[in-house]
């Protein structure tokens, strides 16, 4: 792998020169490029979805709860309980909709016209406060219960809990769906498309012939690679622009680092897609074993949307194996935190790792199909 | 003469499929050598390992001295490959294609264009059409100039006429008729055994066996059967009642008519007369002159028996 490298930097110096012994190396680059850009639609998807999912998930997709629709149901009116509804009357997260008879809230939960129940029942003076709210989507019920609990309050507790969200203060759900997208994305990018262009060429023979040519295995790779890169960068450039403009990410130093551990991560992801093409022959396996191989953990395990804290211990262990988990941990830590680069050196060091590793084992394996 | 291509006792098996078993000839310089068998009786298996693509299990093959394992690097620039199919990136124009495959080989298409200009000429009036949109004939020519770019001594063409209409498979011959006078010795493989003719010499292979070698003229002396053309208005009826016939050794289709070998004592009206009483209609037998599939058909026969 050593030589590899030396070799491809010898190559990269003498393309710099212009020299003319490079050809091989260099027209490998100029084909790919030119075949990836002659496939319109492949370009148009490759630069747009990420641009529709970093907006779809940033802006409609929320778990924020907004519009509770809640009813009220009260034994006997006060003005200690007039006082309550009135706050959540006023309140904008919630839309009162007045008073109901007790007899009238299950059928207005189970045809999903409120969202919850408040009872205040008077005992001895006393309001005691009950709230039944619809449990079919655990996620906003418990954050519905909150809510409901935090505008009335703990009267009776002679200490206020204070409570600071750090880092997204007001718990845009955006933020953090940032991180999961370029996660997902580059592996989309990098492993999917690598490894369909070089089963492609498997599948149609000119892989035949361009081994049969005096330009090495390695260098031929590398050709092919490189395009991808760059086109990965492109994307990179444009999602972070994005964020930190439209979804109003603020900007920091810790910036650099985030493209640093990206080109990382973009690099463990095109040996990925090597790494698949060496073990598949077709385009259509290529495309299945990188979408369900590699996809689909990225979205269910890597903490993505679910929290790896939830999961069951074997799952929790199975996410360790997976990329996109360290990845997604490290530009949370970077992007949404702030933190410096001392941070994430667990992270960045097990990518790296993960990427040596793979890139060996696909370098190896490629070479020995010769 | 010198051997430009040594090939050794060379056998391969796919798992349990055995796809060359012990297969040896020699091609001379500037030669046009065919290799003729039915698909799957390991020619592109033979083309493979002449390509350094695949390993053999065992024996040896050597182009220009020069071994297909152990000197693959010093190889590859004399070689000239073009697989079954014609493998071009399709979305890449006519001149790209070409140019692709000439930087890749470190030569220039100006330097070489001599070379190519019987096979690229008709090409020379659409370079920027994308390969995709090329007709068989027309990707099979681009296939051949990419082939040809970088000056081989040897090329190897694995059914080059596969897929392509019959006046451009005719046209192709031509075509490599002339690269002879570049002094480009030509194996050239194909499972259509009237092209067989056009070359110098022919190797006849079948399951990976080669059944015999020598120039087309003398393959069919060899041919010492009697054998006869049959026709009737229904000629599947006619194939079963010949075939239960005792003077018959075998009987097979043959372009529109049958072809019969038989016994010295077949006789002709006797057979017809018999024929016509069983109920056939338009019973005609007459002597026919064999050609390289009769004896492909001939040898494969002896062999199972």
């Amino acid at each position: 792998m050593y030589r590899q490298w030396t070799r491809f930097f010898v190559l990269s110096l003498k393309m710099l020169n212009g020299e003319n012994e490079m050809n091989g190396f260099g027209s490998v680059i100029k084909k790919e490029a030119l075949y990836i850009m002659r496939d319109r639609r492949t370009m148009v998807i490759t630069l747009v979805m990420p641009l529709i999912l970093l907006l779809l998930f940033g802006f409609a997709i929320s778990t924020e709860v907004n519009n509770i629709r809640l009813v009220a149901v009260v034994d006997r009116h006060c003005d200690a309980t007039r006082d309550l509804l009135e706050r959540f009357a006023v309140n904008d997260y919630f839309s009162y909709l007045g008073e109901v008879n007790q007899v009238d809230v299950e059928p207005l939960l189970r045809s999903g016209k409120i969202d919850a129940a408040l009872f205040l029942k008077t005992d001895d003076g006393k309001i005691i406060p009950q709230i039944v709210a619809d449990g079919s989507n655990t996620t906003s019920a418990r954050a519905v219960t909150g809510y409901i609990m935090g505008v009335i309050g703990e009267p009776s507790a002679s200490q206020p809990v204070l409570t600071y969200t750090l880092y997204n203060p007001q718990m845009k759900s955006s933020y953090n769906f940032v991180p999961g997208i370029m996660g997902m994305i580059f592996i989309l990018i990098c492993a999917i498309m690598t490894s369909v262009s070089i089963v492609r060429e498997k599948e149609s023979g000119t892989m035949d012939l361009l081994l049969v040519s005096p330009t090495r295995p390695g260098t031929i790779i590398l050709g092919k690679l490189i395009p991808y890169f760059v086109l990965s960068c492109a994307i990179l450039a444009i999602m972070l622009l994005l964020a930190y403009t439209v979804l109003g990410l603020p900007l920091s130093g810790s910036i650099f680092n985030v493209v640093a551990l990206s080109l990382i991560y973009i690099v463990l992801a095109l040996s990925i897609g090597l790494l698949v093409s060496t073990i598949v022959d077709s385009q259509l396996t290529a495309l299945i074993v990188s979408a369900v191989i590699f996809m689909v953990p990225v979205i269910m395990l890597s903490g993505m949307i679910f929290p790896i804290d939830n999961m069951p211990g074997v799952l929790q262990a199975v996410s360790c194996i997976i990329p996109a988990r360290w990845y997604i941990e490290a530009m949370r830590k970077l992007m949404i935190q702030q933190l410096d680069m001392a941070y994430v050196i667990k992270e960045g060091s097990i990518l790296l790792l993960m990427t040596m590793v793979l890139l060996f084992i696909s370098i190896t394996k490629f070479r020995s199909s010769r | 003469m010198n051997r430009v291509v040594d090939i050794a006792n060379l056998s391969h098996r796919y798992g349990s499929v055995v796809a060359l078993d012990k297969v040896s000839f020699n091609v001379e310089r500037g030669e046009l050598f065919g290799i003729i068998g039915p698909d799957g009786s390991g020619k592109s298996t033979l083309y493979r390992i002449l390509a350094t693509l695949l390993v053999p299990d065992s024996g040896h093959a050597s182009i220009n001295g020069l071994d297909t394992v152990r000197d693959y690097k010093k190889l590859r620039t004399h070689i000239g490959y073009m697989p079954e199919r014609f493998s071009l990136y399709e979305d890449l124009t006519v001149s790209e294609n070409l140019n692709f495959f000439a930087s890749l080989f470190g030569v220039s298409v100006q330097d070489n264009y001599d070379i190519i200009a019987p096979v690229f000429g008709q090409l020379e009036r659409f370079p920027n059409r994308r390969a995709g949109a090329l007709s068989g004939g027309m990707k099979q020519k681009l296939a051949l100039s990419c082939a040809l770019i970088h000056r081989p001594d040897i090329l190897l063409l694995d059914e080059p006429t596969t897929g392509v209409d019959a006046v451009s498979r005719s046209e192709f011959w031509d075509m490599l008729s002339r690269l002879r006078e570049h002094d480009i010795t030509i194996l050239v493989s194909t499972s259509y055994m009237d092209e067989a003719t056009r070359c110098d010499r022919i190797a006849m292979i079948d399951r990976g066996h080669i059944l015999d070698i020598d120039t087309p003229a003398n393959l069919v002396s060899k041919l010492d059967e009697n054998l006869y053309n049959a026709s009737a208005t229904d000629m599947f009826g006619l194939l079963n009642r010949l075939r239960e016939l005792p003077g018959v050794i075998d009987c097979y289709t043959f372009g529109a008519t049958l072809h019969l070998v038989t016994r010295a004592y077949f006789d002709i009206q006797k057979t017809v007369t018999r024929l016509t009483e069983s109920g056939l209609e338009d019973v005609r037998i007459s002597r026919a002159k064999g050609n390289i599939e009769d004896l492909f058909i001939k040898l494969t026969r002896d062999e199972q028996h």
